[in-house]
């Protein structure tokens, strides 16, 4: 397990690396205009451009250069030139919401999606599952840019149930907190509770003919307790890395698109914000600490499941 | 292909077969064609019914509907809504914003640049992903360690969100990289980003394949026949991965036209004066209280347009291969993150 744990972070080291190399690159080294006017922003005084081009060393070589970036974005001391204010403030405060949004969702995706695909696997063939099989084939096909203004169209503006995106912290009024997330919890959701009732489905369809299961069944086990204990158990493994996967992947992903429609002030919305403006450094510092996340999410991810499931740690290992 | 009953036939007439009997995805196909004409026909209609451009403005502009004076936008700033062929096919669509230009128009044009993207991203996508499967596959070694390594790094990367970077990093500064320079506003921008970002999931599957087969015998005697590797790579081992290569084509186009239309929602990925469904929705949001068919057209376009390339990528599976259930989950979870996320349970596998 120790020597999974150390492989897994090196592993994740080499990724990043690769990923501040890559942020690097695209930003300082490639671009065709100087990379301080681009930083400055679009109304940028030549002057501006000029204390960037000190400050961020361009004169310096390259590796100079990529130590100089990663410690600006590192200690906090990269900042957004108009208005001037440091990147990791604004993300600071974006946090809280974004992760409201994000849990929330993912509370809602895992809920609905068990319960779903449990369903679906224990009345497979029937007509049941394959209703569930075409909801959840809808679900996974509607994109968050179509779901996201169809909802806020028809329940916010037409008929007035929600109201219109914002966020409102928990620890002012958590009634208008939920009431201000549920269309945006449901936005993100939607497509996760589609895929997960189809992974969990298939699952149990394999487990079920498991000789473990047969055996369970052999020994007098209640078609429910075979169903719960056995089955339903053995078939959430990969459940879990999938999730975790999921959620940092959300965060990364399709939760900017949708703090950006219901103007949720995330982290998402200031990253989307940014792009509108043509704003850099806000991005970069974006992109690296969500990288970041998502990328140690994932090695957690699979530290735990290596944990449950021996034969990963074990295969592993004999591979070498 | 495994239907000793219908050995006469080759197993491409055989899979054709398969496929026709799917009418959901014979309908899908023609779902598809249809958006295909669609966005093709667009000059015609551009002319010949809506006299107008995708980008021309009609800011202070009257038509006449039903033999009535309409301001296609009003001194609010208000523009028209859907007219269907009240004023001759006008603004069949209303207009698209206080710039007032034809919603169904730009509809059509818009729909050319996200197809274009989105085939052009994946046609790279999956060449890259075959030279490097096959090297990967056939070498070993170090080679396939460096290759293999190269996308698990990439497989874990939060694509979406490095994809954003890049692609406004290249809206503001362009590209300079030697002899290949990209102006900002440039379509490539967002093609090379999705297509180098998509080419694990093909190229992966295609290692795997490459590595199975040429362990055969056919490979091996190939070899003991004098072929060099690129004949054996090119000539033996390309022509057996034929039906993955046209499966995942086809699911890397939905895929890649979904990771177009959020990159340009947000503003990262097509750059005016061209506009593509996603740069639409961005328009249509804001106006989404007073003419909502501005954002839900263009969406309800690209989700027709991914749900028929997904259908019919299935059906093609199931027809070209039907033993393949496992790569089928893998599809599945890949279709499912449509472009926005990475998964690593490939280091996981054995």
């Amino acid at each position: 397990m120790t020597r999974f744990i150390a492989r897994r972070l090196v592993g994740m080291i080499a990724v990043l690396f690769a990923v501040s190399v890559i942020v690097f690159v695209v930003f300082m080294v490639v671009p065709k205009q100087n990379p301080a006017q681009s930083l400055a922003g679009k109304n940028a005084t030549p002057l501006l451009v000029k204390n960037i081009e000190a400050e961020w060393g361009f004169d310096d070589s390259l590796p100079q250069q990529y130590l100089t970036m990663m410690k600006k974005v590192f200690t906090g001391e990269l900042i957004q030139y108009e208005p001037r204010i440091p990147v990791n403030d604004k993300i600071v405060e974006g946090i809280p919401a974004t992760f409201s949004l994000a849990i929330g969702a993912a509370v809602i995706w895992l809920f609905f999606g068990l319960l779903l695909g449990y369903l679906s696997a224990i009345r497979a063939g029937g007509w049941l599952d394959r209703f569930l099989t075409g909801v959840s084939i809808a679900g996974i096909s509607i994109p968050v840019f179509l779901l996201a203004p169809v909802l806020l169209y028809f329940l916010t503006y037409k008929v007035e149930i929600f109201p219109n995106g914002q966020y409102v912290p928990f620890s002012e009024d958590p009634a208008e907190w939920l009431n201000h997330l549920i269309l945006p919890w449901f936005t993100l959701a939607v497509l996760s509770i589609g895929f997960y009732s189809r992974v969990l489905r298939s699952n149990m369809l394999d487990v079920m003919n498991e000789d473990y299961v047969r055996t369970a069944r052999a020994k007098g086990l209640s078609e429910r307790q075979v169903m719960t204990r056995h089955v339903l158990r053995n078939s959430l493994i990969p459940v879990i890395t999938l999730f975790g996967l999921d959620f940092g992947a959300t965060i990364a992903g399709t939760a900017i698109i949708t703090e950006s429609i219901f103007s949720i002030d995330g982290v998402g919305k200031y990253a989307a914000d940014a792009v509108a403006k043509f704003e850099l450094p806000p991005i970069m510092g974006v992109a690296l600490y969500g990288a970041f996340f998502v990328v140690l999410v994932n090695t957690v991810v699979d530290v735990v499941y290596a944990y449950l499931d021996p034969r990963v740690r074990l295969g592993e290992s004999a591979s070498k | 292909m495994s239907e000793e009953a219908n050995a006469e036939r080759g197993p491409w007439a055989l899979a054709l077969r398969r496929f026709l009997r799917n009418r959901l995805a014979v309908a899908f196909l023609g779902v598809f064609l249809l958006i295909v004409v669609f966005v093709l026909a667009a000059p015609l209609w551009a002319d010949h019914v809506a006299h107008t451009g995708p980008n021309q403005e009609h800011t202070v502009e009257q038509i006449t509907v039903d033999g009535e004076k309409k301001d296609v936008v009003t001194p609010e700033g208000k523009p028209i809504g859907p007219q269907w062929f009240n004023a001759g096919g006008k603004f069949f669509l209303g207009a698209d914003s206080r710039l007032g230009r034809d919603e169904m128009v730009r509809l059509m044009y818009g729909g050319r640049t996200s197809l274009l993207v989105g085939i052009s991203a994946a046609l790279i996508a999956t060449f890259l992903a075959i030279v490097l499967g096959l090297l990967a596959g056939y070498f070993r070694g170090w080679v396939d360690s460096v290759i293999a390594r190269a996308l698990d790094v990439i497989w874990s990367l939060p694509v979406f969100l490095i994809g954003l970077a890049i692609g406004i990093a290249l809206a503001v500064g362009g590209l300079k990289i030697g002899p290949l320079e990209l102006s900002s506003g440039s379509l490539w921008n967002p093609i090379l980003i999705i297509s180098i970002f998509t080419v694990p999931y093909i190229a992966r599957p295609i290692r795997g394949e490459v590595l199975a087969l040429s362990k055969k015998e056919f490979v091996e005697a190939a070899v003991a026949q004098g072929a060099g590797p690129l004949r054996v790579m090119f000539a033996e081992i390309l022509p057996n991965l034929a039906s993955t290569i046209i499966v995942f084509f086809t699911l890397m186009i939905a895929n890649s036209m979904l990771f177009e239309a959020g990159l340009s929602f947000l503003g990262a990925g097509v750059q005016p004066p061209n506009s593509s469904w996603g740069t639409m929705i961005t328009v249509g949001v804001d106006l989404l209280r007073i003419q909502p068919l501005l954002a839900i057209a263009p969406g309800f376009m690209i989700m027709l347009t991914v749900l028929s390339l997904n259908i019919v990528g299935d059906a093609l599976r199931d027809a070209l291969d039907p033993r393949g259930k496992a790569r089928m989950d893998a599809a599945l979870q890949f279709e499912a993150q449509a472009g926005t996320v990475s998964r690593d349970e490939g280091a996981l596998a054995p």
